[in-house]
């Protein structure tokens, strides 16, 4: 441990660690651009600068580690002056549209703009020409706005493992592509968003859906129907200003209706019907020498990597549609008979924290008997803009419950909104289907917590079985390779496509640290802790469900209607 | 793959990254360009991504991405081409070809591209098409030339 000097203040430090964690640490900001937390320094953008006593240049405190009895200013005039100048120098060949932009208000080359105290334009130049790409139905891409800090890159390389994006061609000509320049919606890109997360400007961000949502809470012969997934209700408040980690469920569905939606759902109650249908389709397969490990399939970016990097494991993929879809499923057949309602007129929007879901909508796949389980996708961003659009705030709001007979789920449900969540609440429940019996203390503490990858050993009857959770689809690579090595010990595997599972998924709010993640975590553990029924099996409403109209998990009725089937992807890898 | 990838690949075994611009560099050699079947095959090859490839390859000016046309125009763009005016012609032809340096025109008839000094100083501007040079090139004349070539093509049809 060292002790360094920041700003005249001692502040103690971590052996090896940077300048600039052990600043963050102690609560002293140093902007950044190019940084990533936990990733390698590059060093690429020069933005973190600080003035060391004894050493002539600026030093990136991002790739400096400190070191005993250092003295490091963080806003010395050398300092100030350089960042302001990188500033001036990114602004030169940026498009002066924030009056236009997505990220209007929250974008991080704005800010830096605004702190830094730039007033006026000291270089111009000719502006770069650059192709917007929209082909995907998930990420919107503008390179015009980018300033080439490399973070979605060494996202979508070092996290995901995916690579559909780098560096292309050269000085004032370089810009962020696909490989041949193909249209991110042929490219290997799972949809995932993570790049969208960690990017700095308006140059990425989701394919928007409001006005088509819009559009269709205007037409008086829709029936348009929200629902919401596990985490939304505990991301959503940031947008607001409300301190990460508080559970807005209440007042969410409150203000979903105030925006025109004739019902509100939540789609943690089809999170306990996925449970069902999983977990007896991993009883099935344990049981008739299936194929093992069975993998989940409620992560469409995994899906799709699966697809195009691991075809041969498809078998393994559980033929579960998501929760998102079999809501969508079960709302245009069952719901739809019950209530009395023209299937047609319906229209599913899924507020989701993900923008892969926007292109598993589009699935073709995705279908009962011919009519899109999901008609539009809006991430947690886009219901913020919504309602912000509507001149509404959470602030002001009586909480509401949720529509029958989709408003109660079990807090296993809810779980599903964190990495490890899926197989906890999948544990509870195959353990009551092989034993009869309730699982004693339900919280199964070794699934829990941001690890990438988490594996548990459980005795199920006299079952012994193996379970792993991955998140980040870099993880679930490292764990596929040991797989195909011949590890045989694990028999179901969770993949989250998001580090952190879908609390941290791309349709997130953006410009968050790795605590604002654990505090969305932390609080769907408390609703987890505080709930009355804590089991997918135990929800009366999904009982009800099978009772009055699926019959029993994997009937031909819910092979209809909540299972699907994947195929094998040509893509440039 | 395909053979030419597969012969080229054949003459580094065991190669890392290291090797990734020499291959190709035989690649195009053998092929003229570098095809996404290619850039395919060298990437599951090296275990590289093939948008790391591109973005490598695209770092260099000598590597392109579709087959040369019929009739291959190199601009020199040397030093004393630069000074008598070699960007204008450049672009003139970009302009009637309506294609990028690198790339071949869709019907297939001509590729451009740009070459680093082919000796001909002192019949600046000078370009080549399928190896015969111009000189003196005035951008006045391009249009003729486009022209004449195309005529030829649509004669021998
Ligand atoms: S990316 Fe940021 S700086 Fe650029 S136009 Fe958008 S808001 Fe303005
Ligand atoms: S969405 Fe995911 S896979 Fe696609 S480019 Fe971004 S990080 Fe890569
Ligand atoms: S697209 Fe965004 S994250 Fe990627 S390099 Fe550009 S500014 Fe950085
Ligand atoms: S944040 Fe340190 S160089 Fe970019």
């Amino acid at each position: 441990m060292y002790t360094i000097e920041v700003n005249n203040r001692h502040i103690q430090t971590k052996d090896g660690e940077t300048i600039l964690n052990a600043c963050n640490r102690a609560g002293i900001k140093v902007p950044t651009l190019c940084h990533i937390e936990g990733l390698f320094p590059t060093g690429a953008c020069r933005m973190c600068v600080v003035e060391v006593e004894g050493m002539d240049g600026l030093v990136p405190s991002c790739a400096w580690p400190v070191k005993e009895g250092m003295k490091v200013n963080t806003f010395s005039p050398k300092a100030l002056k350089a960042r302001k100048t990188i500033i001036e120098l990114l602004l030169a060949d940026h498009p002066d549209d924030c009056l236009y932009c997505v990220r209007n208000g929250d974008c991080e080359l704005q800010g830096l703009a605004e702190e830094l105290g730039v007033r006026q334009r000291r270089y111009s130049g000719k502006k770069s020409q650059y192709d917007i790409d929209s082909s995907s139905s998930a990420i919107f891409r503008d390179p015009a706005k980018c300033i080439l800090c490399g973070k979605c890159v060494r996202v979508c390389e070092e996290i995901q493992g995916v690579s559909s994006i780098d560096f292309i061609e050269r000085g004032c000509k370089t810009e962020i592509g696909t490989a041949f320049r193909e249209g991110l919606n042929v490219s290997s890109c799972v949809n995932c968003g993570q790049c969208v997360i960690v990017c700095p400007t308006g140059a990425l961000r989701e394919k928007s859906n409001l006005k088509v949502v819009i559009d269709a809470i205007n037409d008086p012969e829709k029936i348009v129907i929200a629902q919401h997934a596990p985490s939304i209700s505990v991301t959503l408040g940031e947008e607001f200003g409300i301190k990460p980690g508080r559970d807005v469920v209440g007042i969410m569905t409150s203000a979903l209706r105030k925006l025109g939606f004739d019902r509100v759902f939540d789609t943690s109650f089809s999170a306990d019907l996925t449970i069902l249908e999983e977990g007896s389709e991993l009883v099935h397969r344990i049981k008739n020498g299936g194929v093992l490990p069975m993998m989940t399939s409620c992560s469409p970016g995994w899906i799709k990597f699966v697809e195009e990097f691991y075809p041969e494991y498809i078998p393994n993929l559980s033929s579960c549609k998501s929760p998102q879809n079999m809501l969508g499923a079960v709302i245009k057949s069952y719901y739809a008979e019950k209530e009395n309602l023209d299937k047609k007129k319906i229209f599913n929007v899924g507020i989701m924290p993900c923008s892969a879901k926007k292109f598993e909508a589009e699935r073709p796949e995705m279908n009962v008997d011919g009519l899109r389980d999901i008609d539009a996708v809006l991430t947690t961003r886009e219901l913020a803009r919504l309602i912000k659009m509507y001149g509404m705030s959470l602030h002001d709001m009586e909480p509401e419950i949720a529509d029958n007979p989709f408003a109660e789920r079990s807090s296993a449900g809810k779980l599903f909104g964190a990495t490890g969540g899926v197989m906890e609440a999948a544990v509870r429940t195959a353990y009551y289907l092989l034993t009869g019996k309730e699982l004693e203390g339900p919280k199964i503490k070794d699934l829990r917590g941001l690890d990438g990858l988490k594996v548990v050993y459980l005795q199920i009857g006299d079952l012994k079985i193996g379970v792993a959770a991955a998140s980040g689809l870099g993880n679930a690579k490292k764990l596929l390779k040991e797989i195909k090595n011949g590890r045989n010990d694990i028999h179901f595997i969770e993949v989250m496509t998001c580090p952190g599972g879908c609390i941290n998924g791309g349709g997130q709010p953006q410009a968050v640290n790795i605590d604002d993640v654990k505090a969305r975590m932390k609080a769907l553990y408390t609703i987890d802790r505080d709930a009355e029924i804590r089991t997918s099996h135990g929800n009366k409403y999904i009982q009800k469900l099978y009772k009055d109209y699926l019959g029993e998990p994997l009937s031909e009725k819910s092979h209809k209607i909540l299972h699907t089937h994947y195929k094998k992807r040509d893509v440039l890898l | 793959m395909s053979k030419i990838v597969e012969s080229v690949l054949s003459n580094y075994p065991n190669a890392s990254r290291d090797s990734l611009i020499p291959i190709l560099q035989d690649v195009q050699e053998l092929d003229g360009f570098l095809s996404k079947d290619s850039v395919e095959a060298i990437g599951k090859y090296l275990r590289l991504p093939t948008s790391k490839i591109y973005g490598v390859a695209t770092f260099y000016n000598q590597f392109r991405f579709s087959p040369v046309g019929q009739y291959h125009i190199e601009i020199c763009r040397g030093t004393a081409c630069h000074v008598k005016g070699s960007l204008p012609v450049l672009e003139e032809f970009q302009r009637q070809l309506n294609i990028n340096p690198g790339e071949t025109s869709k019907d297939g008839i001509f590729s451009l591209e740009v070459v680093a000094c082919i000796g001909a100083c002192g019949l600046a501007p000078a370009i080549t098409i399928n190896g015969e040079v111009y000189a003196n090139v005035d951008i006045d004349d391009i249009k003729k030339i486009v022209k004449s070539y195309r005529r030829k093509v649509s004669e021998n049809a």
